[in-house]
């Protein structure tokens, strides 16, 4: 396989509390190269928490601990402010659960989209908009002039998603990092935003982490699979590999999923879930 | 389902949340200090507020009167501790009858909607356009002067912002699905006004409140000023700083120390709300 | 007799003047005992339909009857009827009062009617979900979206509904805790023996839980669909918004 485009070793993350230390995530370590990799658990499983220390999002008082924690060779644990300001928004991008809170009302579409051209690069007001026009396309919006000059407010979840996508896309980064960006979509559309983000991963030859709760529904699009559970890693495994995995967790959550072959039956659950 | 019996009882306490936010604790503890100087007044004054010594007129500050003496020869000192029960009197009385007032017109508009809401909104937009101190003016002017009418004056001018606030939120809970929820068990009228609404528009009248104080007490001493407020000689701060005026050059501290004791008050009133505001977020749990 | 019927159907909105007809002529029946399924893409009205069953929206014109009883247009749902149609919402979060406790949000339907021993039966509501006891001095914040969910359950079932309507009751949930709750509301299904009319856009959910279905599209009736017809599975193309 190619060099890895991000390599986490022995990754903790711990919150203070009253309590003492809550560890969230607890000494994982993994790969992710130009591929999709799914990272999939429950609430409380620590897979976003995953995702925002690798965006460099965590609050102040996340306490970060890593043996390695690399992007592009570059180590973040260590990386200043100006740093990440480089890093994100051109070669790591992120795209949250819902378009409603990452799309400001206030600003037009195009503007948004093209915000990371801005931030990064040179090039033209003519030559961004060309961009963004282009990305719209992409992403499967019919009309972009008219959704470029329109505002997040007149999108509906689908299209505000896709805009989402372009503007995290627009600027060509190595790694995407998607936490749960189905998940406030109709079913329907799900299925269609993870195979553009699929396609598009494979045409920009870019690193996908997929982070979702719902592992049948990623599994389709994701090449590898981590299960996470109480802030560990249960499992790695190739997705076609899945039928033959071995932690009872993995199977349970697999099984869990509803559908017309489980009717009438009790669906699996598994022990020890509140 | 460990969890919930693993999980502390409650979230931090109100004292530990007051606590945290430096605001809050500042202005709630200048607001008790200042409450307990007017409960204890007859207890810490030096003097009797109303004693006139003219001998000792408007003595600089000294070792036997820290804050010297006006222009009666009345101990500065011990009217500023008594200057404090008009203030907060006022403050009480105002605030009984304007926060329930407006919130209670707010939560029916909000709620009913329709001929009521319009009707009810159209008398609040009236009352707001009235401006407040000239209304209050004209209030005490026709009623006669003292501390209960000026409260009124003020309490009925000032109820309108409260009521657009509540309108406006109970109009969006109302799609809310706890409401809903509640209908369908049968929860209806006054029960889910006063049980499931009010609760959810108090904070943000309670900080609009805290503003507010800061404003009435303003307004209050512009009232004492003006001869309006208490009678003479009962001692207010506002009229303490209006018989200063007079005197202002040559013995300054006659107005500068009530108008110290009215920026400080009002001050603390705004920390306060300042702190409350993060407080009682509900989206802060 | 149905448990549900429903015939000829509107609901219109009106909007600062313009009028919008988001249920068109809607008729179906639901047999007792039957999980009846609400299915279609976002916007198609099946959720408008459900709460002119639930009598939150009075304004509608055609039939509605629960068990022989009719609902009347513009009028609340009040009596025996308002106790025998029931629903769980979708969010969890947003369907209980987050100032109220557990035993408060289960206790006041019940002080309402002048039970007894409410603190009882709360704990049996609260034990019926799969909840322990300590759980009534919470308040919604502190539980999880699967106990929350289980709250709402416990709340629809207090006044012992024979109509239970369920909104997306799993949509904001976790896939795990999603196979716990559709486990619990067919459990309790049988148990209390109620009929359940499920809106949902989750082709998943729809083919596990219900037993027929009725796919609405833009207010109206597209199809019906029987048992046969939902374990092929040819419709879920039709979930996708066009």
């Amino acid at each position: 396989m190619t060099e890895p485009l991000l390599s986490v070793e022995d990754l903790s993350i711990a919150f203070p509390s009253e309590a003492g230390p809550v560890r969230v995530v607890d000494g994982i370590s993994f790969s992710v190269g130009r591929e999709v990799v799914a990272l999939v658990g429950e609430s409380g499983s620590g897979k976003s928490m995953t995702g925002r220390a690798i965006m460099g999002l965590l609050p102040r008082r996340a306490e970060v601990r890593a043996k390695r924690l690399a992007f592009d060779r570059e180590e973040l644990t260590t990386l200043s402010a100006s740093g990440w300001n480089r890093l994100r928004g051109s070669g790591l991008g992120l795209i949250l659960q819902d378009p409603k809170y990452s799309l400001n009302p206030a600003h037009k579409v195009g503007r948004q989209v093209e915000e990371a051209l801005l931030l990064h690069t040179k090039l033209s007001a003519a030559e961004r908009r060309e961009r963004a026009l282009d990305m719209l396309d992409k992403v499967g919006l019919p009309d972009p002039k008219r959704i470029y000059s329109s505002y997040p407010a007149s999108l509906s979840g689908g299209m505000g998603q896709r805009v989402m996508i372009a503007a995290m896309l627009i600027n060509r980064p190595k790694l995407l990092i998607a936490d749960e960006p189905t998940s406030a979509l109709d079913r329907g559309l799900q299925d269609q935003i993870l195979t553009l983000l699929r396609s598009l991963t494979e045409e920009l030859g870019m690193g996908l982490l997929l982070i979702s709760h719902d592992l049948q529904q990623v599994s389709r699009y994701a090449d590898r699979v981590m299960v996470m559970r109480h802030g560990k890693i249960e499992e790695q495994m190739a997705s076609a590999d899945l039928a033959n995995a071995k932690s009872d967790y993995t199977r349970a959550l697999w099984a869990a999923r509803p559908s017309a072959a489980t009717y009438g039956t009790r669906l699996p659950v598994y022990g020890d879930e509140a | 389902m460990s969890a919930i019996v693993q999980a502390p009882l409650g979230g931090p306490s109100f004292l530990r949340r007051v606590l945290r936010s430096p605001s809050a604790t500042v202005g709630s503890a200048v607001v008790l200090f200042i409450l307990a100087l007017a409960l204890l007044a007859p207890l810490i004054a030096p003097y009797d507020p109303n004693l006139q010594e003219t001998a000792n007129r408007l003595m600089p500050p000294s070792a036997a009167h820290w804050f010297g003496t006006d222009g009666f020869g009345r101990d500065i000192l011990s009217r500023i501790i008594y200057g404090a029960r008009p203030t907060l009197l006022l403050v009480l009385v105002v605030v009984l009858l304007m926060a329930p007032l407006g919130i209670l017109v707010g939560i029916l508009s909000g709620f009913f909607g329709g001929i009521t809401e319009r009707v009810l909104m159209r008398i609040t937009d009236i009352v707001m356009s009235f401006p407040r101190l000239l209304l209050a003016f004209a209030f005490v002017a026709i009623m006669g002067p003292g501390l209960i009418n000026g409260a009124l004056a003020l309490a009925l001018t000032s109820w309108p912002a409260y009521a657009r606030q509540a309108r406006v939120e109970t109009a969006a809970l109302r799609r809310s699905d706890y409401l809903a929820a509640a209908e369908m068990v049968g929860i209806r009228g006054v029960r889910l006004l006063w049980g499931h609404i009010l609760p959810l528009v108090l904070p943000s009248a309670i900080i609009r409140l805290a503003l507010d104080l800061s404003g009435i007490i303003l307004a209050a001493a512009g009232l004492g000023f003006l001869g309006l407020g208490v009678r003479p000689p009962t001692a207010e701060w506002g009229s303490m700083v209006s018989e200063g005026t007079q005197v202002i050059f040559d013995q300054w501290w006659v107005a500068a120390v009530p108008g110290f004791a009215i920026l400080i008050t009002s001050f603390a009133f705004n920390l306060l709300a300042d702190g409350l505001r993060d407080i009682l977020d509900p989206r802060h749990d | 007799m149905s448990a549900l019927s429903v015939s000829d159907l509107f609901v219109t909105f009106q909007s600062s003047g313009k009028g919008f007809t988001a249920v068109r002529g809607v008729s179906f029946d639901v047999a007792p005992g039957e999980t009846f399924g609400l299915i279609g893409p976002s916007g198609c009205g099946k959720t408008t339909a459900l709460r002119a069953v639930a009598g939150l929206n009075t304004n509608w014109q055609g039939s509605i009857a629960v068990f022989d009883e009719a609902l009347q247009p513009g009028h609340k749902i009040t009596g025996v009827l308002r106790s025998n149609i029931q629903m769980v919402f979708q969010d969890p979060y947003s369907s209980l009062h987050p100032r109220h406790r557990i035993s408060r949000i289960l206790g006041e339907p019940l002080t309402l009617r002048g039970v007894r021993n409410v603190e009882d039966e709360v704990r049996v509501a609260l034990d019926q979900v799969g909840l322990p006891a300590p759980a009534a001095g919470r308040y919604p914040h502190q539980l999880s979206g699967g106990q929350r969910q289980r709250v709402a359950i416990a709340r629809a079932l207090l006044l012992k509904p024979k109509l239970l309507l369920l909104d997306e009751p799993t949509s904001a949930l976790d896939v795990s805790v999603q196979a716990e709750i559709l486990n619990l509301l067919n459990d309790l299904k049988a148990s209390h023996g109620m009929t359940f009319v499920l809106v949902s856009h989750d082709p998943g959910v729809v083919a596990h839980m219900c037993d027929r279905a009725v796919l609405m599209q833009a207010g109206r009736i597209e199809s019906e669909l029987d048992r046969a017809a939902l374990s092929q599975g040819g419709w879920v193309e039709q979930l996708a918004v066009r």
